[in-house]
């Protein structure tokens, strides 16, 4: 049923004009690793924090409120270099089995980051147990590895 | 020299295991990709740290005691994948410039980390209170985060075999940077 959708994605000029190129792919590429070190590292940031073995000491809305900046940036970076990525190749997309793992984990991941987590993180000291803190962080963590662990996937099918 | 040991070390049993291996070679690559999260996600927080980008309201010195543990664990299955992978096609890696620029640039990423803590470092119970630290310690964050973006970049390219020796004709600079031996 998608697949005309994808069909259309593949063909259309940006998908186009990336396969075309013998370095764009590849330069897309590494951006989009470099947006997966930003994203990645605000997720650990805030989730080591809630699960409660990193950063202790620092507040938890403190720490919540500096990785949620870095993560709509890294979000932002992730898309813009992930979308002409996935143009170029979204054939291949369509019949691979990570890309579908990626894809379906990620929207959980993203409204997950931008609703409860950010909800739950941007708590007073004291004002929730650890034990939702710990949950929400390890929640988080199981999301993102997901989506990271099955784009990585991707490349290799 | 180093190219006959390389040549030895490709033929021995495991090397050749590790990269015909259907899932070992890419778990241990994917390894290697995701732990940047981890390795460079908490290197890059220090550096905005440093900059005056993030975590402002918390001391300097702070920052960098919480975060080194996990800097110092991601380097280390960094460090530990990295050889297994190189162990796996060495000669073919050796003979890359990405790879040698990866070197490269990590040598320098490693100076400044060095001149950092020798440096203004040393003073940081004067400054580190300071939302934006110093000019040098700014300089500091600055260069690690072009070093080892630039570590990440030509990691990443060393995928590519555009200039590798096996594929000739190529200009004599990239023979000479790649250490090919063209007859």
């Amino acid at each position: 049923m998608l697949l005309p959708f994808f069909e259309w994605c593949e063909a259309s000029a940006v998908g186009e004009f990336i396969r075309t190129s013998l370095w764009l792919f590849p330069a897309i590429e590494c951006v989009h690793l470099l947006g997966l070190v930003l994203l990645g590292g605000a997720v650990l940031l805030v989730d080591l924090r809630l699960l409660g073995v990193g950063l202790r000491d620092l507040p938890v809305h403190v720490v919540g409120a500096a990785g949620h900046r870095l993560l709509l940036g890294g979000i932002t970076l992730m898309v813009l270099t992930g979308v002409p990525l996935f143009l170029s190749e979204a054939i291949k997309c369509y019949y691979s089995q990570a890309f579908w793992v990626k894809i379906t984990t990620l929207g959980p991941a993203v409204l997950f980051a931008l609703t409860i987590r950010r909800h739950v993180a941007s708590a007073s000291q004291g004002e929730r147990s650890r034990a939702v803190l710990a949950l929400t962080g390890a929640v988080s963590l199981c999301l993102w590895f997901t989506v990271a662990a099955a784009g990585r996937w991707i490349g290799f099918s | 020299m180093v190219l006959t040991v390389l040549q030895k070390l490709a033929e021995t049993e495991w090397s050749v295991a590790l990269h015909e291996s259907l899932w070992v070679w890419p778990l241990l690559e994917s390894s290697h990709v995701l732990t940047l999260a981890l390795f460079a996600g908490s290197t890059m927080l220090f550096d905005l740290r440093l900059t005056g980008w993030a975590l402002s309201s918390v001391p300097a010195s702070t920052v960098l005691a919480r975060l080194l543990p996990w800097t110092r664990l991601g380097f280390a299955i960094m460090l530990a994948t990295g050889l297994l992978l190189f162990y796996a096609t060495p000669v073919r890696n050796y003979q890359n410039i990405f790879f040698r620029t990866k070197m490269a640039l990590m040598l320098l990423a490693g100076l400044n980390v060095w001149l950092f803590h020798r440096g203004i470092y040393r003073r940081v119970h004067e400054w580190g209170d300071a939302a934006l630290p110093p000019r040098a310690a700014r300089l500091a964050g600055y260069a690690s985060l072009v070093f080892w973006a630039g570590v990440i970049i030509s990691g990443r390219l060393v995928a590519y075999n555009w200039f590798d020796c096996d594929i000739q004709p190529q200009p004599d600079f990239i023979n000479w940077a790649a250490g090919c031996v063209v007859p």
